[in-house]
């Protein structure tokens, strides 16, 4: 997953269709995707947890293959769950030190369930 | 008991490593405070009025005395406050009239967890490491996530067990762990599941409950209830599945949970529970659940359906223990037995009859050991008593016990022909009282001494009425009763189903306490689940005691032949109980007595 600095991330510009803002409230499963190559999920407060699941469904029940990036209140503590859930991309908040970044993703190699990347769990045969 | 793999117990000490990162990075300011919290929280470090709290999980009660022993070890080495820490407490709590503070010992939750009350943040990550070398943590036990799941004490040895939830408990907790896309919800989820005819694990009350089943084919599955909650709105759980196929339970609570990520409230932390979602959506919110389950069943493959090989390896660790080799008695000869050493101990008959349980292997029963006692905290353990429990444990109980919802600990493995001794061994370390399910067998929250969210303190109430309710024949007269404490309208006492529930609430800054009757968990005692009733505005601390005395005093003289208290309470209304406390109140004191 990349993660980008604040500076780096330019929100999607007018009248660009290929590139949308989605708001933590609206549904998934309803965005248009034609077209699509970046959605931006928003974290409102990073204990607000709904972009998790318009992730999920917009990497997994969707099939979306664009870029899924994450923007708001987004720390480095919730970096693997982010990619865990389908996003491939994620804009630090202003203030936040990355270099503990890094060895978060190195800790945990496998985990109990499937995810929207790594999709069976750990008790189900490997998916070719 | 499950065993732990090698990527289970991995798993865990990860866990603990990503941990004590945190924890320095929180000391070295790199990690400010709010953001640390949900962190920590998702450990099981929540901080409470004077110090920081350790809740350890135990997946659905299940422990091994090996475990124990760490616990044990932890509430002797660790379980200390920094001198200025205590000070600050006993003046804050002397102020209340509080004269003694428990340090140095663990204490059993309503959802079968153990908490610890004074650790230091700064020792926090060695606790965690201590507790993963015997694979113990603090994963999800606080915060707005999936907590534990848990069942009733008798899973598994019951004879009244339709199917052992146990293989489905642990199956869950494995799915429900570092879970992704579930870490942020609205507010904290609970899940209770049963696998008996009596409900003894108050599915009733929580986020999800489920109820192990057999179809017409004799297939094995599960009822769903979803949306039951206590705190400021008690709800009962409502039905959202009349049969679903044992190995679709983690798609279908993928489901549950995910509609509540997306709607539950998030503009209000006192509405945001599922149960506020499921009253207010209604029907709508049960089709969003069964379209978004048939979507991952269908469209997603259903990754998490569980294999029939998962099944049976995890199966594989819920078998009886080996036990000792003993000749296996006659129905006749337990009977002869037991009745000997009753006939010449009355103290053990009355044990035999309050804390010892059928079993659904005949030579064996199952014990509940009462850490409900005057003069200690109910459900509190120190650590010369958790290495006691621990040797019980391996003489008893193949090292294995539960620990109960209301706070006790059972053993699930004794040998009939080991009762007498075990009987006396338990009583010489105070864990005998034969008083399981009678009146001071109580639930009681830590409450105002120790939790910074509470309106009264609980555990002086707790005491008053344990001593007031000494004598063994009282307690027996009255009879089952469950009577449930909370210092506040949170509920971790779970007042709301206590047949008497009493609620510490705040009036004009000091300790009052509202009392209602006619609460159910949910088991074959108390009846339908059900939230109890106020007999009236609230008591002082004073009071209460002789409230209950009245109460009670109004039950043995109004029952009809057999009638339990909650029977009483069902038929008479709540008029002539209303009444009874009022005349108990006290007269022109009261003020004073409530800080007294």
């Amino acid at each position: 997953m990349k993660i980008l600095a604040s500076h780096e991330h330019q929100a999607p510009a007018e009248g660009d269709a290929s590139q949308v803002a989605l708001a933590n409230d609206a549904d998934a499963l309803a965005l248009p995707l034609e077209g699509v190559t970046r959605i931006d999920l928003h974290f409102p407060q990073f204990t607000d947890g709904r972009a998790f699941s318009q992730a999920y469904l917009l990497r997994r029940r969707r099939g979306f293959t664009g870029e899924l990036r994450a923007t708001g209140d987004v720390l480095i503590d919730q970096l693997v769950q982010m990619q865990r859930t389908g996003f491939s991309s994620a804009v630090l908040r202003a203030d936040v030190d990355a270099s503990a970044a890094q060895r978060q993703f190195d800790r945990f190699s496998r985990f109990y369930q499937g995810d929207a990347v790594h999709t069976a769990p750990i008790f189900a045969p490997q998916e070719a | 008991m499950y065993q732990y793999t090698p990527f289970d117990q991995e798993f865990v000490k990860l866990r603990a490593e990503q941990f004590r990162d945190q924890l320095e990075r929180w000391q070295a300011g790199t990690l400010p405070e709010d953001d640390f919290r949900p962190l920590r929280l998702q450990n099981g470090w929540y901080v409470q009025r004077y110090a920081p709290m350790l809740r350890v999980a135990v997946p659905y009660g299940e422990i091994a005395s090996r475990q124990i022993r760490v616990l044990a070890r932890i509430a002797r080495e660790y379980d200390e406050p920094e001198a200025e820490v205590f000070k600050a407490a006993m003046d804050g709590q002397g102020l209340l009239g509080t004269t003694f503070l428990p340090t140095h010992c663990a204490h059993f939750t309503t959802r079968t967890n153990v908490q610890f009350n004074w650790i230091p943040l700064a020792k926090a990550a060695d606790v965690m490491d201590l507790l993963a070398s015997v694979d113990l943590h603090g994963i999800q036990t606080s915060g707005n996530c999936i907590r534990n799941t848990t069942t009733d004490a008798l899973a598994g040895v019951a004879v009244d067990e339709l199917v052992d939830p146990r293989p489905y408990a642990e199956i869950l907790r494995q799915w429900t762990t570092l879970h992704p896309e579930f870490a942020f919800l609205p507010r904290k989820f609970k899940i209770a599941i049963s696998g008996a005819h009596e409900d003894r694990a108050a599915t009733a009350w929580h986020d999800v409950g489920l109820h192990m089943a057999k179809n017409e084919a004799g297939e094995i599955g599960f009822k769903v209830f979803v949306g039951g909650g206590m705190g400021r709105t008690p709800v009962i759980a409502t039905q959202i599945r009349e049969f679903l196929p044992w190995n679709q339970v983690m798609n279908y609570i993928e489901a549950i949970v995910r509609v509540y990520n997306e709607h539950g409230r998030r503009d209000n932390k006192y509405k945001a529970r599922i149960k506020i979602l499921v009253k207010s959506e209604g029907q709508q919110y049960i089709d969003d659940v069964e379209e978004e389950y048939r979507q991952i069943v269908e469209i997603d493959g259903g990754p998490h359906t569980i294999p029939q090989a998962e099944l049976d390896r995890v199966k594989a660790c819920f078998v009886d223990p080996q036990l000792p080799e003993v000749k296996a008695l006659t129905e006749a000869e337990i009977e002869q037995s037991l009745l000997s050493h009753a006939a010449a101990h009355p103290a053990f008959s009355r044990w035999l009859s309050r804390n010892v349980h059928p079993h659904r292997n005949p030579q064996l029963r199952a014990v509940t050991l009462s850490f409900k006692r005057p003069g200690q905290s109910p459900g509190d353990a120190t650590g010369d008593q958790l290495d006691a429990l621990a040797a019980l444990m391996d003489r008893f109980s193949a090292g294995e016990a539960r620990v109960t919802h209301d706070q006790n600990v059972l053993l699930p493995w004794v040998p009939v022909g080991e009762l007498f001794t075990l009987w006396q061994q338990a009583r010489e370390l105070g864990l005998a009282s034969a008083n399981v399910q009678l009146l001071t067998d109580m639930i009681a929250c830590p409450g105002g001494d120790f939790c910074a969210l509470a309106n009264a303190r609980s555990l002086p109430i707790a005491e008053a009425i344990t001593q007031r309710y000494q004598d063994l024949d009282e307690l027996d007269d009255i009879g089952p009763i469950d009577l449930h404490i909370s210092g506040c309208i949170n509920s971790c006492g779970h007042h709301h189903s206590g047949n008497i529930g009493i609620l510490g609430v705040d009036k004009d800054g000091k300790e009052w306490y509202q009392v209602t009757l006619g609460g159910s968990d949910g088991s074959l005692l108390s009846g339908e689940p059900v939230a109890g009733k106020a007999i009236g505005p609230s008591f002082s601390a004073a009071e209460v005691p002789d409230v209950i005395e009245a109460v009670l005093g109004t039950y043995r003289d109004q029952r009809q032949s057999g009638e339990r208290f909650q029977d009483t309470v069902r038929r008479l209304g709540l008029d002539p109980f209303k009444e009874a406390g009022k005349a108990a109140r006290h007269p022109a004191a009261t003020e004073a007595e409530a800080t007294a």
